[in-house]
């Protein structure tokens, strides 16, 4: 049992650095999509997608650090993408991110 | 709770969970990269992103339940804040994409919600 206990654990760590490694891959083929996007839409999306996987890569941090203080930046990365997100689109429809017309 | 087989178990699912998620964001990116269109694009990000986020919480979650007695809420909320808010932000990049003109891509099928907005007018 402590055998078996240990291998999983070594390819705990192994699994770890895989995943850090394909997210990063995914983080630099989406700055592709944001330099190269023919509209500004595209370039949201792509913010957007960065957003959630920052989010991916903060969980695999803190189950390498073994830590419970990065959930916090988990949480906080989600909220300010979405924010972000909501105000991007708001300017690329209207131009105006806060109306301030209450008719 | 250590030495147990709960905690062979729990290694192998973290594992499992994080090859899983990583693989189905990789393949959201690549469908981003890949589709035509802005509003595909949209398909691709939202649905497949918010499932490869929620395997990789759902398996720090487990580890640091399992190996460091921690229940940690915050990862819980962060889950159902992904689910919640991914389609909410599609949809309004969808409806600004529309509003500011540009087409989706119309071979062999026609633009719906285009027709319906010209003859609610």
């Amino acid at each position: 049992m402590a055998d078996a206990i240990a291998f999983t654990d070594r390819l705990l760590n192994y699994t770890i650095i895989i995943s850090s490694i394909l997210i990063g891959i995914s983080l630099v083929l989406l700055l592709y999509r944001i330099f190269k996007g023919p509209t500004n839409p595209d370039r949201a999306v792509g913010l957007d997608t960065i957003g959630i996987n920052l989010m991916a890569l903060t969980g695999i941090i803190a189950i390498y650090l073994s830590t419970p203080y990065l959930n916090d930046v988990a949480l906080l990365v989600g909220i300010l993408g979405f924010l972000g997100t909501l105000a991007t689109a708001k300017y690329v429809e209207k131009g105006v991110i806060i109306d301030r017309d209450m008719d | 709770m250590t030495g147990t087989w709960i905690e062979l178990v729990v290694n192998i699912m973290v594992i499992l969970l994080l090859l899983i998620g990583a693989f189905i964001t990789l393949s959201a990116t690549i469908g981003i990269i890949r589709f035509p269109d802005i509003y595909t694009r949209l398909h691709a990000a939202t649905k497949a992103s918010t499932l490869g986020v929620t395997s990789i919480l759902i398996a720090a979650f487990l580890y640091l339940y399992v190996k460091e007695d921690i229940v940690s809420g915050k990862l819980l909320i962060g889950i159902i804040f992904i689910m919640v808010t991914a389609p909410v932000s599609a949809h309004m990049i969808g409806r600004a994409a529309h509003n500011s003109g540009i087409k989706p891509l119309t071979k062999n099928r026609t633009d719906a919600y285009e027709e319906a907005m010209r003859k609610h007018q």
